[in-house]
């Protein structure tokens, strides 16, 4: 060594300490995991069946199933993804095919869906119990919580879909205007019929993320724990139930774990679907056409 | 249509359909940026109450949070955020970096991949469920030691967790895209592994990893429920680990339901402060130089 110092055995230590240094922090990241999702697992586990998840909360919650907040979960999701997913979509499309022409336009979209992306939940819950709850006069209800969350996600549904699209070979578009389509019947038939798992992948990830929301909900959707009737009823998501149960109803706790339960399995499961989605996309765009 | 039945291919194929279809889908992606005015502009028009100069120095001017007797200081919980972001950060960043070395240097590929996994799985996980873990398993343990557990420890351990994956995947990805000539450089240069860890791959990642931890404390200065259910919510100015605090997100969420008037202003021009501090921090981000500093 000319350059260094140390002598070969100091330095060896300190290899040493540096690699023991990287995989305690590994080790002790795996096993914080591993300890909350144990203690997930151990204490839901016991409290699930089929009675738990087809049935209606009885005394807060404490006992009784949890149907009407899966219904509500899924309404408001719904309610999320039907309004987020058009917008992003045709926000990206527009972003990629026909930005390039108003360059400004594009950088001050781009800049302001950082903006968004960035914005605290609890402060799309203000706005969202501002503007939807009392502003439109919506209360509340699945309709004004889906809306907020659909704002919430909107970032998230775009920046994956113009990810997909973007990545598209660059030579489809000529060939496509070569063949005599236009840049509409192109998109219509080939480009998003072909980025459409990458946009699938994107709306799994924002539904994830909504389905985790709690802070935007409590002043929009609300607490009520009844089953809904239409969407201008309040509806306790899963979410909003365990955070419900854990600081509001005197031993909750059991139900609370088997709730929680619940949403870290359907995470997993979103999870999973856009993952593998992303990777057969990535595996057909790997093999030639 | 003057063809009865075109095939939706033929139909359309009209070249004249381009301008509609480009100017409804602009029309779309201004709405974007609509909405973000929207946001603020409410945020803003539903705080006005208190967003003259005489409510703004009420803000920083008195010495606690009463709302119903007009007094509405906001310091306290400003400082119990920032405490509890900050040291999360402190605890996050050499954990999620020490994962990411560990992932990008130490793992063979299949350890590698268990691990985004992992990582993802860790991110993925709801924050009210990490609140719940919170408040079952890690405020009984500090109160064991230090009564009465609910505290800034508990808030800032569990915002540790939840921002770790933050840190580590935006590191793991800086880190992957250093030049491997670089790398092989310094290996040619007689440098150790650690040593090309040190010295050139983690300045060569600075940027990437610099703001990999911006948006790690942008979301714990906005993360509500896992705080809200295990910072104890007392409202004050920190003095230990131990105390109980109160960050602004959890005021916002405890108070919103029933506030008015003065109170619900106040409410709402701190959600504004949020709003703001986070996007100034995303923007220092975002303009972080792409690439690595001092390498050429």
């Amino acid at each position: 060594m000319f350059s260094s110092g140390t002598s070969p055995s100091p330095r060896r230590w300190r290899d040493a300490a540096f690699a023991g240094a990287v995989c305690g922090a590994t080790a002790l990241l795996v096993l914080a995991l591993g300890w909350i999702l144990w203690d997930v697992v151990r204490h839901g586990v016991a409290h699930l069946s089929w009675d738990y998840l087809s049935g209606e909360p009885r005394n807060s919650g404490r006992a009784g199933g949890i149907a009407p907040i899966l219904i509500s979960t899924l309404a408001v999701l719904l309610v999320a993804l039907l309004s987020a997913v058009p917008l992003g979509v045709g926000t990206a499309v527009w972003l990629v095919e026909f930005g390039s022409r108003h360059r400004g336009t594009q950088a001050g979209v781009r800049l302001a869906l950082d903006a968004l992306a960035g914005v605290p939940s609890i402060v799309f819950g203000l706005f969202g119990s501002a503007f939807f709850s009392v502003f439109l006069g919506l209360g509340f209800s699945i309709l004004s919580g889906g809306l907020t969350l659909a704002c919430m996600i909107l970032p998230i549904v775009i920046r994956t879909s113009e990810a997909g699209l973007s990545a598209l070979p660059a030579d489809w578009r000529p060939s496509a205007a070569a063949l005599g389509l236009s840049r509409t019947s192109a998109l219509r038939h080939l480009l998003l019929p072909a980025a459409a798992p990458a946009i699938m992948a994107g709306v799994m990830l924002g539904v994830g993320r909504a389905t985790a929301e709690t802070a935007a909900l409590i002043f929009t959707s609300g607490y009520v724990d009844r089953m809904p009737g239409s969407l201008l009823d309040s509806g306790r998501t899963l979410a909003v139930h365990i955070y419900d149960l854990a600081m509001n109803v005197a031993g909750g706790d059991r139900a609370a774990y088997a709730a929680a339960c619940v949403l870290v399995v359907l995470i997993v499961l979103i999870d999973v679907l856009s993952s593998a989605l992303a990777q057969g996309w990535m595996a057909r765009k790997m093999s030639p056409p | 249509m003057i063809l009865s039945k075109p095939s939706s291919l033929l139909r359309s194929t009209r070249l004249d359909a381009d301008p509609l279809t480009a100017r409804a889908l602009g029309a779309l992606a201004v709405g974007a940026v609509l909405l973000l005015a929207l946001v603020l502009g409410f945020l803003a028009r539903e705080a006005a109450p208190v967003l003259t100069p005489h409510g703004l120095a009420r803000f920083v001017a008195s010495d606690g949070w009463f709302p119903l007797e007009q007094r509405l200081g906001l310091l306290p919980m400003v400082w119990a955020t920032l405490a509890a972001a900050l040291g999360a950060l402190l605890l996050a960043a050499p954990l999620g970096l020490g994962v990411a070395v560990f992932v990008c240097f130490y793992a063979d590929a299949a350890t590698a991949r268990a691990l985004r996994l992992l990582l993802a799985l860790l991110a993925g996980i709801p924050s009210v469920v990490f609140g719940l873990w919170g408040l079952t398993v890690l405020v009984p343990l500090i109160a064991r030691w230090q009564p009465p557990g609910a505290s800034l420890l508990a808030a800032t351990l569990i915002l540790a967790l939840m921002v770790v994956p933050t840190v580590a995947l935006t590191s793991a990805s800086a880190l992957a895209a250093v030049p491997q000539p670089l790398l092989r450089g310094a290996a040619a240069l007689g440098l150790s592994p650690v040593g090309s860890i040190l010295g050139v791959a983690l300045p060569a990642a600075r940027s990437g990893i610099v703001g990999g931890l911006v948006l790690a404390t942008a979301r714990a200065l906005g993360e509500t429920m896992a705080v809200l259910m295990v910072a104890g919510n007392v409202v004050q100015t920190p003095g230990s680990v131990f105390d109980p605090v109160r960050v602004l997100t959890a005021n916002i969420a405890l108070e919103m339901a029933y506030a008015t008037g003065e109170h619900r202003a106040a409410l709402f021009a701190s959600g504004l402060l949020l709003g703001v501090l986070v996007l100034a921090l995303a923007a220092a981000a975002a303009r972080m130089p792409r690439g690595g500093a001092g390498v050429q």
